[in-house]
């Protein structure tokens, strides 16, 4: 009975935000025809470009495309553990 | 000065596009204007049957784009309200009997003496929704709060912009209360933000829409339902008029506890 209540009143496993969270990724994906193997690909050339030059936290890149009314941005959330590989890298 | 002509469309089929034209062309009718709704699901007519006017049927859409009849002998005059007309899609015939040139002429036509031109477009994105919007000035996107109604709303958004159909308004079909309460329904927020268009109104899940359906009577005629009620609001903004978005809350003893013990989530927006 208490767990009923929690959830009513809580709401955390409302079936709404997930309805929510799985249109607003097929919609990206129907605007731009992206598909998630594509944005796979994406992000994984997106971290090797990026790991000639900085060393990246390998736990938690997440590339993502979010749409704001009419725009889609790409958001690109890429942890660095330090800047050590600049030299490396020829500059 | 030439009518709108107004395109009512979904992609997804099966949101209730046929009933809200139903609706919105008598409730528009309601108002004194003279209104003509066009039937453009070639092949699976159901306008008629909405409408109540099945039986008085002579000659439709397909054969007056032929020229095997004149404009004015297929146009059904509704009884029950002045100025209101239906011009019925052909039974028997396929979608490409008729080409978007046709229809633009036919809706040029129908334009020159109605207020109001609205045309109920098939589901789907091929030649039937094509058609349907060629002769348009104007589109209202029908939606449901469900993933796939709102996702092929989407869709649709796109391909109007596509054909010269910018600010489509939105119409959500079939919103539950009591299932938005539970946070077990896409509210009208979420909708609107995740399309981002317009919103022109939303209409309940109503049990009357189905008993109006049954009698052939659109239920915008029948008085003082929920459903009645909100395709007036609409129709009224359509005039141009700022009609507020009415609370569709139901009064409930969930809710009248909620709001007791302070716990009371944001109201159903509606209508």
């Amino acid at each position: 009975m208490l767990e009923f209540f929690m959830r009513l009143f809580r709401g955390e496993d409302q079936s709404k935000h997930v309805a929510k969270e799985r249109l607003r990724l097929v919609l990206v994906q129907d605007r731009t025809s992206l598909s998630a193997q594509a944005l796979e690909a994406l992000k994984e050339d997106l971290i090797a470009v990026i790991s000639k030059y900085l060393e990246i936290d390998d736990s938690g890149p997440e590339v993502v495309l979010e749409r704001d009314g009419e725009s889609i941005a790409l958001v690109a959330t890429i942890p660095v553990k330090r800047a050590a590989g600049v030299a490396r890298a020829g500059r | 000065m030439a009518g709108r002509v107004i395109v009512i469309t979904s992609g997804k089929g099966g949101v209730g596009k046929t009933t809200t034209t139903a609706n919105l062309g008598a409730g528009l009718a309601m108002l004194g204007r003279r209104v003509c709704l066009v039937d453009a699901d070639i092949g699976l007519r159901n306008l008629d049957v909405v409408m109540g006017l099945e039986n008085r049927i002579v000659y439709d859409l397909v054969e007056v784009v032929e020229g095997h009849a004149r404009l004015r002998n297929a146009l059904i005059k509704d009884k029950r309200l002045d100025g209101l007309f239906l011009l019925p899609a052909a039974q028997t015939r396929e979608k490409d009997a008729v080409t978007p040139e046709q229809m633009k002429a036919l809706c040029a036509q129908l334009a020159e003496e109605f207020d109001y031109v609205l045309v109920d477009s098939p589901a789907g994105i091929e030649h039937g929704f094509r058609n349907a919007i060629a002769g348009a000035h104007e589109a209202i996107i029908v939606t449901t709060p469900e993933v796939a109604a709102v996702r092929d709303a989407d869709r649709i958004t796109g391909l109007l912009e596509a054909n010269e159909l910018s600010n489509p308004k939105l119409i959500i079909n079939r919103i539950r209360p009591q299932m938005v309460r539970r946070g077990d329904m896409l509210d009208i927020d979420d909708v609107i933000e995740i399309l981002a268009i317009e919103l022109l109104g939303v209409v309940p899940d109503d049990e009357s829409i189905i008993v109006a359906t049954n009698r052939g009577e659109p239920v915008v005629l029948g008085g003082h339902t929920k459903a009645a009620q909100a395709y007036r609001n609409i129709v009224r903004r359509i005039e141009g008029e700022e009609v507020p978005f009415m609370q569709i809350e139901e009064d409930g003893w969930m809710s009248r506890l909620r709001n007791l013990v302070g716990l009371g989530r944001k109201k159903v927006r509606g209508a």
